[in-house]
């Protein structure tokens, strides 16, 4: 996937303002970002549902959105709201979406098993799509994402909303895709989901990449490999914010404390307080300047 | 674990993409067949009974014609009306707005061309199925069966086709199931009125008369009652044109607004 100087206006608001973005095959690749950044966005314009007023978008050769329907073919698309047949069973649903991504008929036995396998739900084959728990009904959505075995898989905030073991079963289901090969583009405002599954990560916000790299990359490049924590009162947190901005060390606000990052850099002029490893959400904040989730 | 998919070409309407969208209307026709059936086959003919005995008290023939089986071949034309363009502009809302199985089949290699197509097929061809149901009502109070009579549910599928890519446009100008009210009023039920079904309208003032001409139903309730009461075939081609231009005309209408709404 490559996107290049992408602009998606709506009304006055810039959804997506010059976004550059090139995704290798076969790397689960995430796209970090806090409410806003133009994350789903740039989800819709890949899979040729918003059409980008100016820049190129390509998805495995094909150019968006005159080919969209090309590319669409190859892609299996689990957005961030359920669009579930719900009154349908879950048979049906993956029949129903088999046909429509193609799959031979031949093929289509088969292809319904798998996914019913591959998404747990079995035992639940003929009950409705309605009667399914909120994480049934999400591992359904990339089951009926992945029906015809695509080649890229865009995740759109896969696990927002869901409980900690739900997110964790949809993680081993996204990292089996990964070791399959499959190229995975998945949006999340989790700091901890791209941590643990992206290979790359792109930090977004107010439309436009604003950092990309491994997560260790980023970490190292943008918060060094130690920070400190300092906790005071917001009194004191105001004042010590300012003498850092005045001396140049580099800090990100995370609530009653103030994290000095690349502190290992800074030894001696750093005030004294909890040092600890850097992480993805010291850099996600740092750029975005948003708190997180 | 990848599938064997069939060829996808760009730029054009595909008979697998079809066949897609009618497999999805038909899966979940299987799942609410029982109520819809009820509601397009039933309210018609209770429509017919009450016009049929109610003013057939006081109007014993129209042209000839005994009153109830003038009444019934022109309720073919209002069960596919109803059948047609309700069932299309309520689920054409609910999937865009409320359920998003439109974002779901856009993610996949369909166009929104070739949802209003599939969907505007299925619905207009179970239109023509329900609207049958009058005619054989009709046979009950004397209507005579005639060869041509075979070819109502083909009149029937036509206008409904027009009718489910109406119903769709329509439901591109709302964005709430209450909008639909001024669609219900200001349009469906003059529509429904001017027909001719319940009275010629050859005995209405000569404005009224035109206006019907721009009536869809007006032509398929004349096509109905030519192969009941006999054709006119020159008369009858006018119509059949009248109802693939209002068809076209839908259809344009459904996919132009339809992407607008879709595709942003």
């Amino acid at each position: 996937m490559s996107i290049h100087g992408v602009v998606k206006r709506f009304g006055d608001v810039r959804a997506v303002n010059g976004l550059d973005l090139d995704v290798p095959a076969g790397l689960c690749y995430g796209l970090l970002g806090p409410n806003g950044a133009g994350k789903s966005t740039t989800m819709r314009i890949l899979t040729g549902q918003a059409v980008a007023d100016g820049g190129t978008v390509e998805v495995l050769g094909h150019r968006l959105p005159d080919e969209s329907k090309l590319a669409r073919a190859r892609m299996g698309v689990c957005p961030q709201e359920s669009n579930l047949d719900v009154d349908l069973g879950v048979r049906d649903v993956l029949e129903v979406f088999a046909r429509l991504y193609r799959v031979a008929s031949a093929e289509r036995p088969a292809a319904v098993d798998r996914a019913l396998a591959l998404a747990g739900l079995e035992q639940r084959a003929n009950d409705r799509a309605v009667t399914l728990s909120g994480g049934m009904q999400r591992r359904l959505l990339i089951a009926r994402a992945l029906i015809h075995g695509p080649e890229i898989v865009l995740l759109d905030e896969p696990t927002v909303g869901l409980d900690p073991q739900i997110r964790q079963e949809l993680w081993s289901l996204i990292v089996s895709l990964r070791e399959s090969g499959t190229t995975v583009l998945m949006s999340t405002h989790y700091i901890e989901e791209a941590e643990r599954l992206a290979d790359r990560v792109a930090i977004m916000s107010a439309g436009r990449v604003v950092a990309e790299g491994t997560p260790a990359e980023l970490i190292l490049a943008h918060a060094g490999r130690e920070v400190v924590d300092v906790h005071a009162s917001m009194a004191e947190l105001a004042s010590l914010r300012s003498r850092a901005e005045a001396d140049g060390l580099p800090t990100r606000h995370s609530g009653p404390s103030l994290t000095y990052l690349h502190a290992g850099d800074f030894d001696g002029r750093v005030p004294p307080g909890s040092r600890r490893s850097a992480n993805l959400e010291d850099v996600f904040v740092r750029l975005t300047g948003d708190y997180v989730e | 674990m990848s599938s064997v998919r069939l060829p996808v070409r760009v730029g054009r309407i595909e008979a697998p993409a079809l066949v897609a969208v009618w497999v999805r209307e038909w899966t979940v026709f299987k799942y609410f067949w029982r109520t819809r059936t009820f509601a397009a086959i039933v309210e018609p003919v209770i429509t017919l009974l009450a016009f049929g005995f109610g003013f057939g008290k006081l109007v014993s023939s129209i042209d000839g014609i005994p009153y109830i089986q003038f009444v019934g071949t022109g309720a073919v034309a209002t069960a596919v009306l109803f059948s047609a363009v309700f069932s299309s502009m309520f689920d054409a809302l609910y999937k865009r707005r409320y359920q998003r199985v439109y974002d779901a089949m856009l993610a996949a290699p369909v166009d929104v061309d070739e949802i209003v197509t599939g969907e505007s097929l299925f619905i207009g061809v179970r239109a023509g199925v329900y609207g049958v149901a009058p005619l054989l009502v009709a046979f009950l109070f004397g209507l005579q069966p005639e060869p041509a009579m075979v070819l109502v549910p083909l009149i029937g599928a036509l206008t409904g086709v027009g009718f489910a890519a109406l119903g769709m446009w329509f439901a591109t100008t709302v964005t709430t199931f209450d909008g639909f009210s001024y669609v219900i009023s200001g349009v469906i039920t003059p529509l429904f009125l001017v027909a001719g079904t319940f009275f010629p309208l050859n005995r209405m003032p000569q404005w009224l008369q035109s206006l019907a001409q721009l009536n869809p139903l007006y032509h398929c309730v004349e096509l109905v009652r030519h192969c009941a009461f006999g054709l006119d075939p020159l008369a009858d081609l006018v119509h059949v044109g009248a109802l693939c231009g209002f068809a076209a005309l839908a259809w344009w209408l459904a996919v132009w607004r339809t992407r607008v709404r879709l595709v942003v």
